[in-house]
């Protein structure tokens, strides 16, 4: 290709990621700008919106409800997905192409009908809008993600070294622990990652499902979009993009320092 | 007693059995309640009369109201889709044939959207594009305009917000399929006399069809099932058919009407992922993870 289309087809690469990342840094930006409404111009640089979060009971209500909430899901969500995927990448079996289907079945039904669908079965069954029922759901749909990214790395983790483990007389138990899990370990990081990422941003599902008067950070934000965006929701949304970003970064920092090491 | 070949053979089942029973009490289940649901009705009381009724498909089917805002649901997911498409092609080809250490800060940059939460993706237009946002500020101190623009609350303004929040899901597919692609292809069509826009449409364009066609299916799917970018970005006028669900079941409490209604979008959508897995398939879908 010539160098005056290829620098034509990086201008064009260049402006579309100004359009996907101008907005976050516009909010990132103005959670920093002193002045009393939440909008251009940038009047000062404070941390006064920080402060006003930090002092804002309702918003650390809802952190907490949403760490706790990811941490949980996070903690199902991987022993799940980790069990299964080692089923369907170690093993084969009759009618593994559909139970493969039904497993990632979660984000092929839309995340609207599947909270429907979840909260009037359980609301049938008495059991009410509850932390149990935010829980249940955030489960049921990081769990295909959490399913696809371990498999995406078992498959590049060789057979050979736990055949050896197991001639060298291992029994299935100890193989599991001293050759498996060790090697198994950034996938399941990355997974339990994954699913308590999808869990703290998440809020097409939880507004069905939270009981009231119990809110989550992406909640939140949705409810003080009412009165119109100020500072404060910059700030908090600033906050939320640390915590999900840098979560996963250093996520992928350990995992490769794990996986050097070994 | 069992042998090892039993035990063997058992094993994956009972890894899975976790999983599988999460997925059939959590999901496969509920939807065939609210399939049996959706014919139940609700008395002008409040009361549930448990029969089989036709009354709320009747009213999801028949009712103008409904049937507009369906389609108009369907319209805007086509729009997010193409222009999703427009927009997503070029860069995803050119990170896949880069070969400049710029290529990993790209594609790392690329996973960031994914990790940010869809509804602080979703509000920041309102910093961008509100009666005091960037843009109008910038216009009115250059002079072009004397009054905010109100460029917010319309069908375009949701539309923005969709593709905002979708380019990434179709960069990333159309990037893995032009990945895949054998650079001696289309060195070998050069070769054969094409020119690099021919070589081009003849190799890599058809070739990375699959990838353009599951970030498509992705756009699509997840943008006509959206009720949070109306409610965020658009105007009273703007309801996409989630948000009809959403009202019915929060708001009215009319629970067997929704359950009619999310199963008209389960119908239709799943309709289009038969479609995508008959000519694509579903492991399309799965290599954007790897």
């Amino acid at each position: 290709m010539g160098s005056a289309s290829w620098n034509l087809l990086r201008f064009y690469t260049i402006l579309v990621y100004l359009f996907m990342f101008t907005p976050i840094v516009v909010v990132m930006l103005l959670s920093f700008n002193s002045s009393q409404f939440g909008a251009f111009p940038m009047e000062g640089f404070s941390f006064r919106w920080f402060v006003a979060l930090w002092e804002n009971d309702a918003i650390v209500r809802a952190f907490q409800i949403s760490l706790v909430l990811g941490g949980l899901t996070a903690l199902i969500s991987s022993t799940l997905g980790v069990l299964a995927s080692l089923a369907l990448v170690r093993y084969d079996f009759p009618g593994k192409q559909s139970l493969t289907t039904l497993l990632i079945a979660p984000i092929l039904v839309p995340e609207v009908v599947l909270a429907v669908a979840l909260l009037l079965f359980l609301r049938w069954l008495e059991v009410h809008k509850s932390f149990t029922l935010l829980l249940l759901g955030h489960v049921i749909f990081t769990l295909p993600f959490v399913i696809l990214v371990v498999q995406a790395r078992l498959v590049g983790i060789k057979r050979e070294y736990e055949e050896a483990a197991q001639s060298l007389g291992a029994s299935p138990i100890q193989t599991f622990f001293q050759v498996t899990l060790p090697l198994l370990l950034p996938a399941v990081f990355a997974g339990f990652l994954f699913a308590f990422t999808i869990s703290f941003d998440d809020i097409t599902g939880t507004l069905f499902w939270k009981p009231g008067g119990v809110e989550t950070v992406p909640t939140q934000i949705f409810a003080m979009l009412r009165n119109s965006i100020s500072p404060e929701i910059n700030a908090l949304g600033t906050v939320m993009i640390i915590v999900t970003v840098a979560l996963p970064l250093l996520g992928a920092a350990i995992a490769r320092r794990m996986s050097s090491r070994s | 007693m069992a042998t090892q070949a039993d035990r063997e053979s058992i094993r994956p089942w009972l890894l899975m059995s976790p999983a599988l029973v999460s997925v059939t009490l959590l999901l496969v289940i509920p939807v065939m309640f609210i399939v049996v649901y959706s014919f139940w009705l609700r008395t002008a009381t409040g009361a549930e009369q448990v029969g089989f009724y036709l009354d709320n498909w009747q009213e999801v089917l028949t009712d103008r109201f409904y049937r507009d805002i369906l389609f108009s649901t369907l319209r805007i997911a086509a729009i997010t889709t193409i222009v999703c498409a427009l927009l997503g092609y070029v860069p995803a080809y050119f990170i896949a044939r880069s070969k400049t250490r710029y290529k990993a800060i790209l594609l790392l940059l690329l996973m960031l959207p994914f990790w940010i939460s869809y509804i602080i993706r979703t509000m920041s237009w309102i910093n961008i594009l509100g009666v005091s946002g960037g843009l109008n500020i910038f216009l009115q101190s250059i002079g072009i305009i004397d009054e905010p623009l109100q460029l917010l609350y319309n069908e375009p303004s949701v539309i923005l917000g969709l593709v905002h929040f979708l380019l990434p899901f179709m960069i990333l597919n159309v990037y893995v399929a032009v990945d895949g692609i054998d650079e001696n292809l289309t060195d070998a069509a050069r070769s054969l006399g094409a020119t690099g826009w021919q070589a081009f449409r003849e190799v890599t364009l058809p070739l990375s069809l699959p990838g353009l066609a599951a970030g498509g299916l992705l756009c699509f799917v997840l943008s006509a099932g959206t009720y949070i970018t109306p409610m965020v970005l658009g105007g009273p006028g703007n309801a996409m058919f989630a948000n009809l669900v959403f009202d019915a079941i929060i708001t009215q409490l009319n629970w067997p009407l929704g359950s009619a209604m999310s199963l008209v979008l389960l119908i239709v959508l799943g309709a289009l992922v038969t479609v995508y897995n008959r000519f694509v398939g579903i492991g399309q879908l799965a290599k954007s993870f790897k």
